[in-house]
C-alpha cells in the first residue's frame, strides 16, 4: 500500500513586486515522482536549496503542488476538505526544537495535538503516556520543556507528533542543532518508531551517518530526484555525491581512499564493523 | 599577545531560584595565532564562556587578560575589545538586518567610527574573503542561500578586522559543501592573516580535521585541553559526557582490539589511511 504517491510534482515560488505582478519565479521542486510504501524508512539528501524542504512541506499539505499531483494515504493534497485528515496522516518535525514546543510541561505539550483533534480526554492521556514512553521521555512528563537538552526537546517534539497517531512522520533536519548524544537519541527514537510501530519515516538530513539505516535514499538537486537506491548503492558513488555538494560517512570515505590505494576493500562500506572486517581479510591475505 | 582567563566563575541568576553555576574555575590561555576547537554537549558552558571573551557577559569572579590588560579594569575600552575579538553567533544569518548585503557588512566598521572610504574598502575586502562577489552587494540578505547568508554575516565581523574570531557552531544546518566552505574560510584566515580562531562545534570530525588544540567543556569546567590526537584518545570519557571521537578513530581502536600493531591516536582520514597502509606493509 502506497502511503505517498506523487506524480510529476512541481512547485513554483513566485515573487511579486509592489504592484502585485509576478516579478520572478523559482521552480523549487521540478517534476518529482515519489512513491513511498507504508512502513518504509526513506532518507532524503540534497544540498541547501536543492528542494528537499519544499518537497517535505508537500507531504502534509503545508504546500500544494503547482503542477502534478500528490496523494497522501489515497487523499489528494489539493482537496481542501481533506486537509485535516492529511495533516493527521503525515506529521512533521522541524529543525529547531524551541520553535515546536508550546506547553509549559512536557505532557501538556505532547497532549496539544490530540486535544486539537478533539480526542476524548482519557484517550489523550493514554496517548501522551504511550508516545512519551515510545521516545523514552516518560520520566520527564512533569518537567518544564525549557530545562531539557536539545535532544530531549526534539524527542518531546517527536512524541507530540506520535500522539496524533500519524501513519507517516516527516523529519526535516531534526538533528542539525544537536550535540552527538542528542543526535544519537533522536535517530534511535526514529528507527524504533519505524521498526516497532511501523510508522513510515521520511528523514531529511545533512549527516550522512544518519541515513545508513534507511531502506531507500533519495538525492535531490535543483528540484529533481537525481539518485535513488539503498544506502550502499548511493554511498558507493563518492565522486557523484561530491558533485551534488554532498559527501559520504567518514568510514565510507576512508574505505574509498584505501581502495584507491589498491587494497581489496569492497565498495560502499557503511559501518566501522564492515571496514574492520574487510581490513582483517586484507591482513589475513598478506599473512599467507 | 594572548587571551588569559584566570580563575573565572560565572553564576546565572545569583540569589534567585534559578541560580546556576555555569562556569567553574576556568583557567585558559589562548596564544595568538592558535586554531582551537571547543567541544562539549549542549549546556556544558561553551557559549557562556565565549561570550566572556568579548565582554558580553561579565564574570562573577576571576579575570580575563587580553594582551596583558585586565578587561574588567576601570576605564578599559570594551568597544575596542569587541572589535578585536569578533564573535559569530549560532545562526548569524538571523542577525542580518540591512536592506542589502553591502550595507550590512558596513555596519560594524561604521560603528567603529571609521571614515566612509575605509568602511567601504573593508566591506569589499571582507566580502572578497568570504567569496561573495560584487553581484551580491546590492542583493537583499533574504535572496541568498543559507550558506551565502552565513558567509555574509561572517564578513560583517571580518570587516571590523578582529584579531580573534570566535565561531559558535558555524556549520549547523549547512550541507557538506557549505560546511567545507565555512571551515576552509576559517583555516585560510588563520593561515594567511594569523587570526586566532576559536571554533565551537558538535562535529568531532570537523574539529579533528581543522584545529591544533581542543578544549573539552563539561558541566561548566574544562575537562580536557590538548592536541586532537591526545584528546580523542579519551574515548570513554568523551562518551560519558555526551561526546564522541571521529569515526576513523573508532576504526583504529577496533583494529587495535583485533591485534593490529597500529597507532590508535589517529583522528583524520589522511592519517588513518597512512597508518593502515603502514601496518599492512609491515606485515608483508
Amino acid at each position: 500500500m502506497k502511503i505517498i504517491d506523487g506524480k510529476k510534482l512541481a512547485y513554483e515560488y513566485k515573487q511579486f513586486n509592489e504592484n502585485g505582478e509576478v516579478e520572478s519565479t523559482l521552480k523549487a521542486v521540478d517534476g518529482v515522482d515519489l512513491e513511498v510504501e507504508a512502513g518504509d524508512f526513506i532518507a532524503i539528501l540534497g544540498h541547501n536549496g536543492s528542494g528537499k524542504s519544499t518537497l517535505a512541506k508537500h507531504l502534509n499539505a503545508i504546500l500544494v503542488p503547482t503542477e502534478g499531483t500528490l496523494y497522501v494515504d489515497g487523499k489528494d493534497t489539493k482537496d481542501g476538505s481533506k486537509l485535516w485528515e492529511i495533516r493527521q496522516t503525515a506529521g512533521m518535525v522541524f529543525q529547531n526544537p524551541d520553535n515546536q514546543i508550546i506547553g509549559t510541561l512536557v505532557d501538556e505539550d505532547v497532549g496539544f495535538g490530540p486535544e486539537n483533534m478533539g480526542v476524548p480526554r482519557e484517550e489523550i492521556w493514554r496517548r501522551v503516556e504511550k508516545s512519551l514512553k515510545a521516545v523514552g521521555m516518560w520520566e520527564y512528563r512533569s518537567h518544564s520543556p525549557n530545562k531539557l537538552s536539545g535532544g530531549q526537546k526534539q524527542r518531546v517534539a517527536i512524541a507530540g507528533v506520535v500522539a496524533m497517531q500519524p501513519k507517516c512522520i516527516v523529519l526535516d533536519e531534526p538533528t542539525a542543532m544537536l550535540d552527538p548524544n542528542g543526535r544519537k537519541e533522536v535517530i534511535r527514537t526514529v528507527r524504533e518508531l519505524n521498526r516497532t510501530e511501523k510508522v513510515t519515516v521520511i528523514l531529511i538530513t545533512h549527516y550522512m551517518e544518519e541515513v545508513i539505516h534507511a531502506d531507500r535514499v533519495l538525492v535531490m538537486d535543483a528540484g529533481k530526484i537525481v539518485m535513488q537506491g539503498t544506502p550502499r548503492e548511493i554511498f558507493s558513488q563518492v565522486e557523484k555525491l561530491k558533485s551534488y555538494r554532498l559527501d559520504v560517512p567518514q568510514v565510507t570515505l576512508l574505505a574509498y581512499e584505501l581502495r584507491k590505494e589498491g587494497l581489496p576493500v569492497p565498495e560502499g562500506i557503511l559501518s566501522i564493523e564492515e571496514l574492520t572486517e574487510a581490513l582483517e581479510r586484507c591482513r589475513r591475505q598478506l599473512c599467507q | 599577545m594572548s587571551i588569559k582567563i584566570e580563575n573565572l566563575n560565572y553564576i546565572y541568576g545569583a540569589g534567585t531560584a534559578f541560580e546556576k553555576h555555569a562556569l567553574k574555575d576556568i583557567h585558559l590561555e589562548i596564544e595568538d595565532g592558535q586554531f582551537i576547537g571547543m567541544i562539549g554537549h549542549t549546556g556544558s558552558g561553551k557559549s557562556t564562556l565565549i561570550q566572556h571573551l568579548n565582554g558580553l557577559i561579565r564574570a562573577t569572579s576571576g579575570r580575563i587578560l587580553y594582551n596583558g590588560e585586565n578587561i574588567y579594569a576601570e576605564g578599559y575600552d570594551m568597544k575596542k575589545l569587541r572589535s578585536r575579538v569578533g564573535v559569530v553567533f549560532q545562526y548569524p544569518e538571523q542577525q542580518l538586518f540591512e536592506m542589502d548585503v553591502f550595507t550590512d557588512v558596513c555596519f560594524g566598521p561604521k560603528n567603529q567610527g571609521l571614515p566612509r572610504e575605509e568602511i567601504e574598502e573593508r566591506a569589499r575586502e571582507a566580502l572578497r574573503q568570504v567569496h561573495l562577489d560584487e553581484s551580491y552587494y546590492r542583493k537583499s540578505p533574504f535572496e541568498l542561500s543559507g550558506g551565502q547568508k552565513r558567509r555574509a554575516a561572517i564578513a560583517g565581523i571580518l570587516a571590523m578586522h578582529p584579531q580573534v574570531l570566535v565561531l559558535d557552531e558555524p556549520t549547523a544546518g549547512l550541507d557538506p559543501k557549505g560546511r567545507d566552505e565555512i571551515l576552509n574560510l576559517a583555516a585560510a584566515l588563520h593561515r594567511e592573516q594569523n587570526i586566532t580562531i576559536i571554533l565551537v562545534s558538535h562535529s568531532m570530525e570537523d574539529v579533528a580535521n581543522y584545529v591544533d588544540r581542543i578544549v573539552v567543556m563539561n558541566e561548566g569546567r574544562i575537562l580536557l585541553d590538548d592536541i586532537p590526537g591526545k584528546v580523542f584518545a579519551h574515548d570513554r570519557e568523551l562518551e560519558a559526557v555526551g561526546l564522541a571521537v571521529p569515526q576513523v578513530t573508532y576504526v583504529m581502536q577496533a583494529l587495535k582490539a583485533k591485534g593490529w600493531d597500529i597507532d590508535s591516536s589517529v583522528t583524520t582520514i589522511a592519517e588513518a589511511k597512512r597508518a593502515i597502509l603502514d601496518a599492512l606493509h609491515r606485515k608483508s
